[in-house]
């Protein structure tokens, strides 16, 4: 993540002389509703490890994200935003004390699914995978106790994973941000920003590409230095 | 074995929003004063514009003392515990929670220092709801206006003048109390929706209004202008233009020479002597222990730590705990009622990705006793406020109104596409009371790791408060429909359990029977013990209470450098 957050800042740096639509495609500033079909990635995911997940827990959350926001013709879904990869990181830090509900929950999910179709989770069809998700929302799944709790963790995390800020995992390349109209992280906002039916274009920027809220500035610059204790 | 310091003038306990204050007038008139902080300094760096780490991990509220010790909560004495919260709704670091508050800096109305006096000569004693302890102030708006109005110019706050000495002026709130001038800095400015929303509110004849807030609308005393970019609810300023105490008066007193601060550290007893006043205060810094001699102790926690810590710090002189020999302390809490919100779908974007809490519009027809009371069965009233703030996470968390089957799935997707922007949550602070059935005590089972029971609060909303909150959503869905709503939804009035306001435990009065402080802040029985913040309000109001507990800070501190030698234990 260090690599590609580095990368990120360089390519803006440079998209700063070049121009910057060699970062914002032109019309990006609203994702395409119904008419247009969303382009997938243009690069697959890059190889990722199983951080915390076994691979087959991987497997089932993976394919339970992708149902929950579902890649459509509203665009990107949780699937793009890689928020299975964001829970997968953070189950080992700041969501570890929900890593046995993890285990238990997808197991559960995976049993449903030989149980009632016969074939692992990820290999149902989206309709087969939504009437199981639907019984474990409505808790009615048989012989699992806390199936609508962990259903509502899922989700939580699911939206957190898809909608935060993407030093964390998920959002990839905003996506997230972009389908909900986020136009992103900004340190100074103008009174015409605010107005009514502004249109504040995207500018793709993590909080974490402002140099003043990461250790490198510690070394060099003023700004951390000149604190209250002046 | 504590090791043992040099004694002081005066040891504060906790340097957030009020022992932060303190601090001023009290090292400006020569004490020499210690602030024992349970947090770190924190800086700008800090205060990333990151949702995640601010709203959902409860950072900087997270690996604090005070999430070692987060209060239980039972509706009655006899009802079962509820949920203990996850995280404290309050925080530890140099500011304390003045870091990341809202900011809403309001000065009370007159109303709120008079309620017993003013309800039965108006409407009869009758009016005063049944079980209710509530109590006029022992002093009036007018006893307090010079200390708001020191605060103000102390920490910075922004905002539009309504009543400078009587004069109304109807860009600010026409019914504030008189002040003496003008706002220090003229108010924030506001957005293309909240601007639409005071439109609408005129519309209905009602008083719209922008509110005051400790966040700088302008250079200031060489802080930056605020700069609005959405991360300031929950979150520190990157610009140092919010004005907690951390940037505002704490280094005005270091400045002196005279405030010593000491982080982390844990204060576990206030110390006594056997006639009962107070010697100082022992705490712990990463399990070594001190003891701080001092002259006068300010305890200058929240509410729920000042209650605790006196009720831990049993002696011979307070078997019962320091200051409780009257039965009081943990007596007369009450939390704000902000719960049974009100929320709404518009059919275009309100374009409210930035902004902070502190920046909307205010409507006050309908707080305190503002409007008559004859027609309607309760006493007070709310504040409405609406503003521009919304992260993205919490945008697709909205309800959908109904409008989608599932809260997943493609249809609720396409829902969220088109309304993540289109929605509107209200702020409603409504008048609380106190009541005889709701107080804090010590939990008799949960402790802190070091052994401590915790506190626990015992309280429920009552029927005073309910019927405000019903009354007070009709005229939030009135003022939404005006602006052009398409959908309307209620929140229910919900348990009243942890809350970042939170009012009494040492009640301020002149009666030692029903009060543990005095008009001045000082402990009934034992004299050179202090107590700072809200903890000493009898009432709430409509309105955020730090600004008050600021301005009550400040009189204490000014009261004790007066009297210093008449409050002070003499030196040891």
């Amino acid at each position: 993540m260090m690599l590609k957050l580095i990368s990120r800042r360089e390519l803006l740096k440079r998209a700063g002389v070049i121009g910057a639509a060699a970062v914002v495609p032109a019309g990006a500033r609203h994702p395409p509703h119904g008419d247009v079909a969303f382009a997938p990635p243009q690069a697959a995911p890059a190889r990722e490890p199983l951080e915390h997940l076994t691979a087959t827990e991987s497997d089932v959350l993976e394919a339970i994200v992708e149902r929950l926001i579902p890649s459509d013709a509203h665009g990107p879904g949780a699937k793009e935003a890689r928020a299975a990869r964001y829970i997968d990181r953070a189950l080992g830090g700041a969501l570890a004390s929900s890593r046995p509900l993890y285990a238990a929950g997808l197991a559960a999910v995976e049993q449903a699914a030989q149980s009632s179709r016969g074939k692992a989770f990820k290999d149902l069809r989206p309709d087969e995978q939504d009437e199981i998700l639907s019984s474990f929302e409505a808790g009615t799944v048989q012989g699992v106790a806390g199936a609508a709790a962990f259903f509502a963790l899922v989700r939580a995390h699911t939206l957190q994973g898809t909608f935060c800020d993407p030093y964390y995992g998920g959002n990839a390349g905003f996506v997230g941000w972009e389908l909900i109209g986020y136009p992103g992280v900004r340190t100074l906002v103008t009174p015409d920003d605010q107005r009514l039916g502004a249109d504040v274009p995207f500018n793709h920027k993590s909080a974490y590409d402002y140099e003043m809220f990461t250790k490198t500035i510690a070394s060099a610059a003023p700004l951390g230095a000149m604190t209250h204790g002046d | 074995m504590a090791t043992r310091l040099k004694e002081t003038d005066v040891v504060i306990v906790g340097l957030g929003a009020v022992g932060g204050v303190a601090a001023l007038p009290l090292t400006q008139a020569g004490l020499d004063v210690v602030g024992l902080e349970a947090g770190a300094w924190l800086t700008k760096r800090d205060f990333a514009p990151d949702e995640l780490r601010n709203n959902y991990r409860g950072w900087p509220q997270s690996a604090q003392k005070a999430n070692q010790e987060i209060p239980t909560h039972r509706a009655t004495a006899s009802s079962a515990p509820l949920p203990r919260l996850a995280i404290h709704p309050m925080m530890n670091a140099v500011g304390g929670t003045s870091l990341h508050y809202w900011a809403q800096s309001w000065r009370l109305n007159p109303w709120d220092f008079k309620v017993v006096s003013e309800t039965t000569r108006r409407y009869g004693s009758s009016r005063i709801p049944g079980g209710s302890t509530v109590e006029d102030w022992p002093f009036g708006y007018e006893e307090l206006e010079p200390y708001y109005d020191k605060v103000e110019v102390e920490v910075g706050v922004s905002g539009a003048a309504g009543n400078v000495n009587g004069t109304i002026d109807r860009r600010g709130n026409v019914f504030e109390a008189p002040r003496r001038r003008e706002f220090p800095m003229p108010p924030l400015r506001g957005t293309g929706f909240t601007d639409l929303m005071a439109a609408a509110a005129r519309t209905l004849g009602w008083h719209p209004f922008p509110g005051p807030a400790a966040i700088n609308s302008r250079l200031y005393q060489s802080r930056a202008a605020c700069m609005y970019h959405g991360f300031c609810n929950r979150g520190g300023c990157h610009v140092d233009a919010k004005g907690s105490t951390a940037v505002t008066t704490i280094p005005k007193a270091q400045a002196t020479g005279r405030l010593k601060v000491v982080t982390r550290a844990h204060v576990t007893n206030v110390d006594v002597d056997g006639d009962g006043r107070a010697t100082g205060v022992t705490y712990l810094v990463d399990g070594a222990e001190f003891q701080q001699p001092a002259r006068v102790v300010l305890i200058a926690s929240y509410t729920y730590e000042n209650v605790r810590l006196l009720l831990l710090s049993k002696s011979k002189p307070y078997p019962n705990g320091l200051s409780n020999n009257h039965g009081q302390v943990g007596k007369h809490y009450f939390s704000h009622n902000q719960t049974a919100g009100v929320s709404a779908l518009f059919p275009w974007n309100t374009n409210s990705w930035y902004g902070l809490p502190a920046q909307g519009t205010a409507v006050d027809d309908w707080a305190d006793d503002n409007f008559d009371h004859a027609g309607v069965d309760f006493i007070g009233g709310g504040n409405l406020w609406v503003y521009s703030d919304r992260r993205p996470i919490a945008a697709a968390s909205t309800s959908t109104f109904g409008r989608t089957a599932k809260s997943w799935g493609s249809e609720w997707k396409a829902f969220i596409t088109d309304n993540a922007d289109r929605t509107n949550t209200s702020y409603l602070q409504k008048t609380t009371l106190p009541y005889e059935a709701n107080y804090l005590d010590l939990d008799p089972v949960v402790k802190d790791p070091l052994g401590f029971n915790v506190c626990r609060i015992t309280a429920e909303y009552k029927e005073n408060e309910r019927k405000i909150a019903a009354f007070i959503q009709d005229k939030m869905e009135q003022w939404y429909r005006a602006a052009g709503a398409i959908a309307v939804e209620r929140a229910p009035v919900g348990p009243m359990g942890p809350s970042t306001h939170a009012y009494g435990g040492t009640r301020m009065g002149d009666d030692p029977a029903t009060n543990v402080v005095d008009r001045w802040g000082f402990s009934h029985e034992a004299p050179n013990l202090g107590v700072l913040g809200a903890s000493v309000m009898g009432t709430s109001g409509a309105r955020n209470p730090t600004l008050t507990a600021q301005a009550l800070a400040w009189r204490t501190a000014e009261h004790l450098a007066k009297s210093f030698n008449a409050i002070a234990r003499r030196r040891t």
